[in-house]
């Protein structure tokens, strides 16, 4: 089987199968969680049984199934932020590029200095100001990560632009936004797409240990991240309570990163190059 | 070479003041104020204002900023708005844990790592190569509180070897501290180690291609001789700012470790504030830990420069 005329690998595979999984388990939760997210079914840390596969949380309330409505939160805002950042920081990378120097100079000297703070310290002073709602959370870690994806963008759209196409194009008359968008998002693509996995990791580790640190996804809100934190207490009893969450996290961070490679592996870019903190 | 490094060292400082423009700055882009944020819809106009009085936001934003900054410069980074605390007194032995922990961390990490990265290198495609490269790749997608409670659960719990929680007292003696701390330390570890290990291996290996690598070759020497004495040399400009990079993010690393362990580090006091929306205590922690950043980052520019001859020029 083939996917857009390439055939993924043995460990690509097995990475699209953990995100198709994932990805379903994140849409038809209701579906299959045996439990409702806030459902209090049993005692503190109860030993996994039927009725509660992999055992209840500190209050009491079914593992399996806040992990299953967990995937929709956690998946759902790392998605939406990195696609939001990919809008923003590509939008704006792009005109760097197109737009001439003094745009370039503006957006590239204020992206510099937005990288010379880590994302997680400038991602606290944001959240101390405003608080933590989803709207937010998803608004800060949009724009602070499109920083990253602004170097990628202008990079790779400093190189279109001196071709004889685009040169074509200006020369036809046609506007910036035109150029942006017919010229040099189909030809910026390939790289683009990797990185979009890249960075999709990164948010999704991002929210998680926002939420493990308490400022990231709110209660009553079931999410992976928040998960950990409520259960981290029970490791010290020697019950696994927190290693499952922790362990879907994982997991789906290994499979968006197999899948990433193989692509990386196809425009033969170099692995770990792009691995950006 | 002394004009390059002075630029760069100039550089890094400017950085530095734009970043304070920042961190003041992302408190200021608030619709309505700080105030108004903190005390909420039902506040009264009259307890708003007196909030802003004390606050000090009744007067312009700019001569706010320039009396924080050189406060900062001069070691006074204000009182804490929830307890009235001195943030100075607070953070100071904080900070000297938290610079502890990481150093530790480092002290373990670096010389592994490069190590490793070597032998990877030298065994490159071969069983030990591979197995180096998946255990990596796995400890740079896992999140760093997985590991810690990995860690945990194993070392602390079933086989009681080390504590679970990291609580250390100024009065500890040293071989305590090392001991009590030996989790979060191998955590940090684990969690810089993938990185630096990855890139000393991509770097040797980028240095095999070039003529003169080859021509050692012809000469007769051996795989592991032509690494250490021919190719190591011309990696360690890359290797070197990635270590530096990577004690750069040892520095954000720890925050998420030490809420896991519970360490009286100055992460732990930032998160709190964010917590309690204390924001001169969260100003306060950005600023030491954006600096570090930046310190960092100068610091593995300086060294790059100073270990290839051919950045000593500027272009």
């Amino acid at each position: 089987m083939k996917i857009f005329g390439y055939k993924p690998t043995a460990t690509a595979w097995i990475g699209l199968a953990i995100i198709t999984i994932f990805i379903l388990i994140a849409i038809f939760a209701d579906a299959i969680a045996p439990y409702s997210e806030s459902e209090s079914v049993g005692q503190t840390w109860d030993d996994p049984s039927f009725a509660n596969w992999i055992g209840t949380d500190n209050i009491g309330r079914d593992m399996l199934s806040r992990l299953i409505f967990g995937a929709r939160m956690t998946i759902g805002v790392a998605l939406v932020t990195t696609i939001l950042s990919f809008i923003i920081g590509t939008t704006a990378g792009f005109l760097a590029a197109v737009g001439g120097t003094v745009i370039d100079q503006i957006l590239s000297r204020i992206v510099d200095v937005m990288l010379s703070i880590p994302l997680l310290i400038f991602a606290l002073i944001i959240l101390s100001v405003f608080g933590s709602s989803i709207m937010t959370l998803i608004l800060t870690l949009a724009i602070l990560d499109s920083t990253r994806v602004f170097r990628l963008a202008r990079a790779v759209a400093t190189n279109l632009v001196v071709m004889e196409y685009v040169e074509a194009a200006r020369l036809r008359g046609e506007g910036l936004w035109w150029i942006m968008r017919r010229e040099i998002l189909p030809n910026a693509l390939p790289p683009m797409i990797s990185e979009f996995g890249l960075r999709f990791c990164f948010n999704f580790l991002f929210v998680a240990s926002l939420s493990f640190l308490g400022l990231g996804i709110q209660p009553p809100y079931a999410d992976w991240g928040g998960m950990v934190r409520d259960n981290g207490k029970a490791i010290s009893f020697g019950i696994p309570a927190p290693l499952w969450p922790a362990m879907a996290i994982a997991m789906m961070t290994v499979g968006v990163n197999l899948v990433v490679d193989w692509i990386l592996s196809i425009n033969s870019r170099p692995s770990g190059a792009s691995a950006e903190m | 070479m002394l004009k390059t490094i002075i630029i760069r060292v100039v550089l890094g400082l400017l950085t530095l003041w734009a970043v304070s423009i920042l961190i003041f700055a992302a408190t200021e882009v608030l619709p309505g104020d700080v105030a108004s944020a903190i005390l909420g819809q039902g506040a009264t106009p009259e307890t708003l204002a007196v909030f802003r009085h004390e606050l000090g936001l009744d007067r312009p934003s700019y001569i706010r900023y320039f009396e924080w900054f050189f406060n900062a410069l001069h070691g006074d980074l204000g009182i804490a708005m929830t307890n009235k605390r001195v943030i100075i007194e607070v953070l100071a032995p904080r900070l000297a844990n938290t610079l502890f922990l990481a150093g530790y961390a480092a002290l373990i990490a670096i010389p592994t790592s490069v190590f490793l990265g070597i032998v990877a290198a030298i065994n490159e495609g071969k069983f030990i190569d591979r197995f180096v490269n998946i255990v990596s790749l796995m400890t740079i997608s896992v999140p760093e509180f997985f590991i810690a409670y990995v860690l945990i659960l194993y070392l602390a719990v079933q086989f009681e070897v080390f504590p679970s929680l990291s609580t250390v007292f100024p009065e500890m003696g040293l071989a305590d501290k090392i001991y009590i701390t030996a989790l979060p330390a191998f955590t940090l570890t684990m969690l810089v180690m993938a990185h630096m290990l990855r890139m000393t291996r991509t770097s040797v290996l980028s240095i095999m291609s070039q003529p003169y690598i080859e021509m050692a070759f012809l000469k007769g020497l051996t795989r592991s001789q032509v690494i250490v004495r021919h190719a190591l040399p011309n990696a360690a400009a890359p290797i070197i700012s990635v270590i530096a990079l990577n004690l750069a993010y040892l520095i954000v690393g720890v925050v998420v470790i030490e809420v896991v362990f519970v360490y009286p580090g100055i992460g732990q006091f930032m998160v709190d504030g964010v917590t309690k929306r204390d924001l001169p205590v969260v100003q306060a922690c950005g600023l030491i830990f954006a600096g570090a950043f930046v310190g960092l980052n100068t610091i593995a520019d300086v060294l790059a420069i100073m270990v290839n001859p051919r950045l000593r020029h500027p272009r």
